[in-house]
């Protein structure tokens, strides 16, 4: 095991905690703000990555594609918002968690309809191909451009939420509907503006990861699933926790399975240590999100009180 | 005297710089009622909190029939003899009147985990019930779905679901609010009949019931105790009529 | 028609039709008609347990399927020691269902009695997203766990067998599937008639109000988790003997959420729903299956009109609203 192997690792698990932290911003926002459990989050992942491999085919560039993509996932959040999710803001959580897996069910056979049974690839952009140099290890120019990425759209949305007129209404929606209801905003926008704006980060997500996996149906349910352990590890609703936990699961999850079947390795045979490590380290995170759980029930930066 | 069924000594509760709750002691006697009044805003419902175990005291401690009960849990509290009622009436919606009562008998009997006996073919337990509803005169109504009673059946099957727990003191929250004039006078008359079973510490807004039935009367201002006594002390003590009828008082 | 009377003729119809079709499909040798009719009680058992979860007791447990594949691999690891002639864990492989199932519900009990421990110190959006998550730790581990298979799953070769009857017979099998099913719902109707589940049901419309009674809802709720989890655990031992195969598939989190379905399509909290829901997940997958590849569009639609528009299920349109009493 060498320092560059590990420093590699550490790079990827970094890399893949942004992307679901794009994932988990915007669900958390959308439970802080509209108090909604969408499992449809993944299913725009999903439109992001297919819309993008699509348009990058055609045009034969990439960044018309990610253009394509987050613009897809954001109209298609918007849509759905006022056709669906609208209605189901007063029910309770048992109601949208049905109707966001019928969402689910809609969207993920629609995509088989339209772009058929088989996984589209899409190429990594030629200005980002190869490697870099980081010291003592080559890295993937594309997956170091995913991190800086992901910074940018952290610092963005950190911007957006803490320096804008939509960030504060967006702040006040958490902590009191009525009240900036009854102060004139327009609630019903402001709840549309938040769900397309959550869909925009799944589907941008859904379409820079595309590039380094193969792009299918039923891509956006596991980092659906990986977004919800987040959000509980670093608290609903919270950005901050998004981050923190985003970053933990990334980072934990990479490293168990790079190291843990090494571990094993030291006092198992071979094949028994690649087995062993390997079911551990697939429940890592899960056991990280149980201790969470039993110290701090509301996560680690809980955002209502 | 007798010793109290239920006291407080010295309890506080802050939420952040606003003491909600400052140095309460308060006793409760066998036999009496124990009205707690004060303007809106003063902790009624803080202490009231504090006592049923929805909040955790910052200091002080309360002790029932000489059992410290600061550190138990809301349910472990109604098990040691602590019936309250709610002041918006709180009851299990879809369950008729007597399946309201009948859960609080199985909370009093302690049985909650058997799972072959029907309840509804459990006579003996079905006429308890029967028998609460008709004391608080509610025995029509006793299949009528809880959502779908009165406001003021509501109020008197909140008082019938503590009566099963056969408390050793009874809390009630505004018992009277919202029961307009003649269901106040019965609520007035039953209660007076109920204290010799158990007392009642009552908080309530309903000052012309507090002076006619409370033994004792505690008036309670920002949190603090300034006046306890009968309803005659009460009424002449210049710290009371300045808070309530704003008279200067010589400082 | 008295409500609770229609509600009670809808549930005879529904135990006479799931009897007598299979029934009929013996008579004339249509054994597949009889697997249909097999796969809509054992999803109906696996849904009986959810129903006393997430039926009576309120809680949205989005990670029942863990039950239902914990179930289904004690099934496969007997099966697969017993027909090797090797041990598991010092103890012999069996082929017996009765042991089986024992050790099923036990299992799957215990899991879900520390998973219902964790989780119900949490509530609402929070539990729908941790009963998920631990499934999804079940479904990882039993996919990257080599000695079963791991993602390929594991066989039954022969499927494990009953005192006195010859399991290998569809509608043997069936019959086996049927009477569990029956049991299970009436366990389920004692249960909810008991002061168990008056304290349960009471617990899921006013939490606060039963505990200022006295009963602390997490025993309750944890109990009714266990419970809950044991039943869908037994389901899963006799899904994996119907398919005679167990992969980790069984413990996806979409299995998970097509338990959830079988329960909303029939009327949550009724006694048949899961009956009713079972028979109408099968029914439309077999049917629109047979028209078109993209069944699953049509099911989501079915089911967002359910959700938005028939809150109380298949029975709640025939019968109306459920009564307690």
């Amino acid at each position: 095991m060498t320092l560059a192997l590990m420093l590699e690792q550490l790079l990827n698990g970094v890399q893949f905690g942004l992307m679901l932290f794009l994932m988990s911003a915007g669900l958390t926002l959308v439970f802080g703000v509209m108090g909604l459990i969408n499992l449809a989050h993944g299913s725009l992942y999903m439109i992001g990555a297919f819309l993008c491999a699509a348009v990058a085919a055609a045009t034969g560039n990439f960044w018309l594609g990610l253009i394509a993509g987050i613009a897809a996932a954001a109209a298609a959040g918007a849509l759905i918002e006022i056709v669906v999710i609208r209605r189901l803001y007063a029910r309770d959580h048992l109601d949208q968690v049905l109707a966001t897996f019928a969402l689910i069910l809609i969207l993920s056979e629609g995509v088989r309809m339209i772009f058929g049974p088989f996984p589209l690839y899409l190429n990594v952009p030629d200005v980002l191909r190869g490697t870099v140099r980081l010291g003592v290890v080559d890295y993937s120019l594309y997956r170091l451009a995913l991190i800086g990425f992901g910074l940018a759209v952290a610092l963005g949305l950190w911007a957006l939420i803490t320096k804008t007129r939509l960030g504060i209404r967006i702040r006040a929606g958490e902590s009191d509907r009525e009240m900036i209801a009854a102060l004139g905003v327009n609630i019903r926008a402001l709840y549309t503006i938040v769900f397309a704006l959550g869909a925009a980060l799944a589907g941008l997500a859904g379409a820079l990861v595309g590039a380094i996996q193969s792009v299918q149906v039923g891509m956006g349910e596991p980092v659906l699933i990986l977004a919800f352990v987040v959000i509980v590890i670093g608290g609903i609703g919270s950005i901050k926790g998004a981050m923190v936990g985003a970053l933990l699961v990334g980072v934990i999850d990479t490293m168990g399975r790079f190291l843990l079947p090494r571990v094993f390795a030291t006092f198992l045979d071979a094949s028994q240590a690649m087995g062993v490590g390997a079911a551990l380290a697939s429940m890592l995170i899960y056991l990280l999100m149980a201790l969470v759980l039993i110290f701090r029930p509301k996560g680690l930066f809980p955002a209502h009180g | 005297m007798a010793d109290p069924v239920l006291s407080l000594e010295g309890l506080s509760k802050s939420f952040g710089a606003l003491r909600a709750t400052d140095q309460v002691s308060l006793t409760l006697l066998p036999g009496e009622i124990h009205a707690l009044i004060g303007p809106n805003g003063a902790g009624k419902s803080t202490l009231m909190g504090l006592i049923s175990g929805t909040l955790a005291p910052d200091a002080g401690s309360i002790s029932l029939g000489g059992q410290d009960i600061t550190a138990l849990s809301m349910p472990q509290r109604a098990r040691a003899g602590l019936g309250r009622s709610f002041q918006v009436s709180s009851l299990i919606a879809e369950y008729s009147a007597l399946r309201n009562v009948l859960l609080a008998l199985q909370a009093h009997d302690g049985h909650s985990f058997r799972f072959m006996r029907p309840v509804m073919r459990d006579k003996a337990l079905i006429a308890r019930a029967q028998a609460i509803l008709a004391r608080v005169g509610l025995a029509a109504r006793a299949s009528v779905e809880a959502g779908a009673l009165s406001h003021g059946e509501r109020r008197l099957l909140e008082i019938a679901m503590a009566l099963a727990l056969q408390p050793r003191c009874f809390l009630f929250d505004e018992p009277m609010a919202g029961l307009g004039a003649e269901g106040t006078a019965r609520l007035v008359d039953f209660l007076r009949g109920l204290k010799s079973e158990a007392p009642i510490l009552l908080v309530e807004h309903d000052m012309d019931a507090v002076f006619r039935l409370a033994d004792r009367i505690s008036v309670l201002v920002y949190g603090r105790i300034i006046a306890t006594g009968n309803a005659a002390e009460i009424r002449t003590n210049s710290d009371v009529r300045a808070i309530y009828l704003g008279e200067e008082v010589a400082s | 028609m008295d409500s609770t009377l229609k509600e009670w003729l809808l549930n005879a119809v529904m135990v006479v039709a799931l009897l007598l079709v299979p029934l009929w499909a013996w008579l004339a040798n249509e054994p597949f008609i009889i697997t249909l009719a097999t796969r809509i009680a054992i999803l109906a058992l696996a849904g009986v347990g959810l129903n006393i979860a997430l039926g009576l007791g309120g809680m949205v447990s989005f990670g029942h399927a863990l039950y239902l594949g914990i179930g289904g691999y004690v099934a496969g690891i007997a099966a697969h020691h017993a027909f090797h002639g090797t041990t598991v864990l010092g103890l012999p492989g069996t082929n017996q269902m009765l042991p089986i199932w024992a050790i099923a519900m036990i299992l799957s009990g215990a899991i879900a009695g520390v998973v219902g421990a964790l989780s119900l110190r949490t509530s609402g959006i929070f539990f729908i997203m941790i009963t998920l998550a631990f499934a999804q730790m079940g479904f990882f581990f039993a996919l990257s766990w080599p000695a079963y298979g791991g993602e390929d799953g594991l066989p039954i070769f022969v499927r494990n067998q009953f005192p006195g009857l010859n399991t290998l017979r569809p509608w043997e099998f069936f019959l086996i599937s049927y009477g569990v099913l029956l049991v299970a719902l009436g366990l389920f109707a004692l249960l909810r008639a008991a002061r168990f589940g008056a304290a349960l049901m009471a617990i899921r419309q006013n939490p606060d109000r039963v505990a200022a009674l006295g009963i602390t809802p997490f025993g309750v709720k944890l109990v009714a988790f266990v419970l809950s989890g044991m039943i869908t655990g037994l389901a899963g031992a006799l899904m994996a003997d119907l398919t005679r195969f167990v992969s980790p598939a069984m413990m996806a989190w979409t299995m998970s959420g097509e338990l959830i379905v079988i329960i909303i399509l029939g009327g949550v909290g009724r006694l048949f729903g899961p009956v009713a829901g079972a028979a109408i997940l099968v029914g439309f997958e077999v049917f629109f299956g047979g028209l078109t590849e993209h069944w699953k569009l049509w099911l989501g639609l079915v089911l967002l009109g359910v959700v938005l528009f028939a809150r109380g299920g298949i029975i709640g349109l025939i019968a109306g609203r459920a009564h307690h009493g």
